[in-house]
């Protein structure tokens, strides 16, 4: 008998609230069943993308470029200054593949999550089980990268530890507020007007160079952009500049996996418990 | 008598101007198997839906296990077995792991799970296409894994919707006889359909519906009873003359349905009003005498035939 008991009468003891049952757990085994039976190759590719910036800017055009200074005012290679950012990009890269295309195929095609509401899930179930599937993929695309940025011998403080539970909380993030959004889109090409922001976002958030080179009115725009916080965080993790800023970063996070997570919730219930 | 399963009073269902689900009274005995017989767009799934908790109500009332849907479903749902309309499969899972994920959503052990899993696959016929890619299975083996699915959590009430819609006949009959095991085992089953030889094997009781009303209510056997005659008489003139003739023969039999293509005569006797019509000097192209079927029914309640 699972968590429902029957009593004398026949009739069934509530046990459970509408929206959660307790059992992430099973959504979560779902998905790296799948994954490990069809689609890990799929997983794999994205994850070079960052890795060829790394190489062709931070390598190559870095040694041009000579050093670059940070927000705090420290002197760091061109490299070191953007792996950081380029390990925020690939635990966003990460997250948000996973969070959008895939999601959006299991909402739509496959209709994985109206099966998965005829059980005893409940809706926060899913979302919060879908939602850790996305992060684990940005976080595994976010640990390759720092292999790499180690191996290159551009994590320049021990705080560079840090960037692991950084790039996770980054993850989580994307993921959250991705499948949020996903899950009230319609069609294939309103997902790419997603890709169609990431690439701004990727390219202008102080990625490749010091906010600094903007005017005050740009630099405003850029610093409410989620990936900002994340590239700021990392690069003061891994260059051991650290400031009170990074709590600023930490929380502006938090707030997008709430936001995220409620969202996901409400919509999966109005989908498919109506 | 034992405490019904479900009960819906005044069950109503719409969607901005239209009532899919028209105040609807019925309730489902435990071990009882029911039938929503009626055509597409009746409002048979709508009313599946609000049983299964997975779609809210706009009025009326309706207790699944002596809870209300609304406020518990996760613990009602723990205790059905779901076959959707459309398949909805695991498309990325082999046909056993398909069992075992399903079975861990309803939070049971994996040692549970595993096994009730591979008894399951003896009952669907399946265990030799444990390994296989759910692609790769027919309609049919598709529609007995997604039964074998909704079954591994034990269910108390067995929720199917269309059951055996697009299968051959063949593959409909193993299905049936699948569910008739389960039924001879006291399952509750709760099944939609528009097809009235399934209705007919397979439900205690049903109830016909159309527009989101209930039509009728009883036994396969007393609905037939009550609302055709013992046999009927199919005759066919050729589309272009069924009308005229059928004016010419109207005092044959107790009651005549012209459809477009063939003249039903409802009688106690068929071949008795075939002689008549016969020595009127009528010669139909094909006729046909058969035993009244729930068909007649839903034409007598409607007048109109489940598929169009």
């Amino acid at each position: 008998m699972s968590a429902a008991t029957i009593s004398d009468q026949g009739a069934l003891q509530p046990r459970r609230s509408a929206l959660y049952a307790g059992n992430t757990g099973a959504v979560i085994h779902r998905g790296l069943l799948a994954t490990r039976s069809t689609n890990y190759l799929v997983v794999l590719s994205g994850f070079f993308e960052p890795v060829f910036y790394l190489l062709s800017l931070g390598i190559g055009f870095g040694a041009l470029v000579g050093s670059v200074q940070t927000s705090t005012g420290q002197e760091v290679s061109y490299a070191a200054f953007i792996a950081p950012a380029l390990l925020a990009v690939s635990a966003m890269n990460g997250a948000v593949y996973d969070s959008t295309w895939n999601v959006f195929f299991k909402l739509n095609y496959s209709k994985l999550y109206q099966g998965m509401l005829t059980t005893s899930l409940g809706p926060l179930d899913v979302a919060l089980g879908e939602i850790f599937l996305a992060l684990l993929r940005g976080a595994m695309y976010a640990v390759g990268f720092m292999v790499i940025m180690q191996a290159f011998g551009l994590n320049l403080a021990w705080t560079a530890l840090l960037a692991l539970p950084a790039v996770l909380l980054i993850a989580f993030g994307f993921a959250s507020l991705g499948m949020a959004i996903t899950s009230y889109m319609k069609t294939f090409q309103q997902i790419e007007w997603v890709t169609f922001i990431m690439l701004p976002m990727f390219l202008f958030s102080a990625t490749f160079y010091p906010i600094t080179v903007y005017p005050e009115a740009i630099q405003w725009v850029i610093q409410a952009l989620p990936l900002w916080h994340a590239v700021e965080l990392v690069r003061g993790l891994t260059t051991g500049a650290l400031s009170a800023m990074m709590f600023v970063h930490i929380g502006y996070y938090l707030v997008m996996i709430a936001i995220g997570i409620v969202f996901t919730t409400s919509r999966l219930r109005a989908l498919f418990l109506k | 008598m034992p405490q019904p399963v479900i009960t819906a009073s005044q069950l109503t269902k719409t969607y901005g101007d239209f009532t899919a689900v028209d105040a609807i009274d019925f309730e489902v005995a435990p071990g009882e198997s029911f039938g929503l017989l009626g055509p597409t767009g009746a409002g048979k799934s709508t009313t599946m839906r609000m049983v299964g908790a997975v779609s809210t109500r706009t009025s009326g009332d309706l207790s699944i296990l002596g809870l209300d849907p609304n406020a518990h479903g996760p613990d009602i749902r723990s205790q059905l077995g779901v076959v959707p309309q459309q398949d909805n499969l695991d498309q990325e899972l082999r046909v056993r792991d398909n069992l075992l994920v399903y079975g861990r959503y309803f939070g049971l052990p994996r040692s549970v799970v595993a096994e009730r899993a591979d008894a399951l696959l003896e009952f669907a016929q399946l265990a030799d296409r444990r390994k296989s890619k759910v692609d790769d299975l027919s309609g049919g083996m598709k529609r007995r894994l997604t039964i074998a699915r909704a079954l591994i959590n034990e269910p108390r009430i067995l929720l199917l919707d269309e059951p055996t819609t697009g299968l051959d006949p063949q593959a409909r009959h193993i299905l049936w006889d699948r569910l008739f095991r389960l039924k001879e085992q006291g399952t509750t089953l709760v099944l939609t359909t528009h097809y009235m030889d399934e209705a007919e094997q397979l439900c205690d009781r049903l109830v016909v519906v159309d527009k989101g009303r209930i039509m009728a209510e009883g036994s396969p056997a007393s609905l037939i009873r009550e609302y055709s005659s013992k046999e009927v008489l199919e005759v066919r003139f050729g589309s272009d003359k069924n009308a005229e003739i059928a004016e010419s023969i109207r005092d044959i039999g107790e009651r005549h349905e012209v459809l477009p293509d063939r003249i039903l005569i409802y009688t106690g006797n068929g071949e008795a009003e075939l002689e008549q019509i016969t020595q009127r000097g009528l010669q139909p192209i094909t006729s046909l005498v058969r035993r009244s079927s729930l068909e007649d029914v839903f034409l007598r309640l409607t007048g109109r035939s489940l598929i169009e």
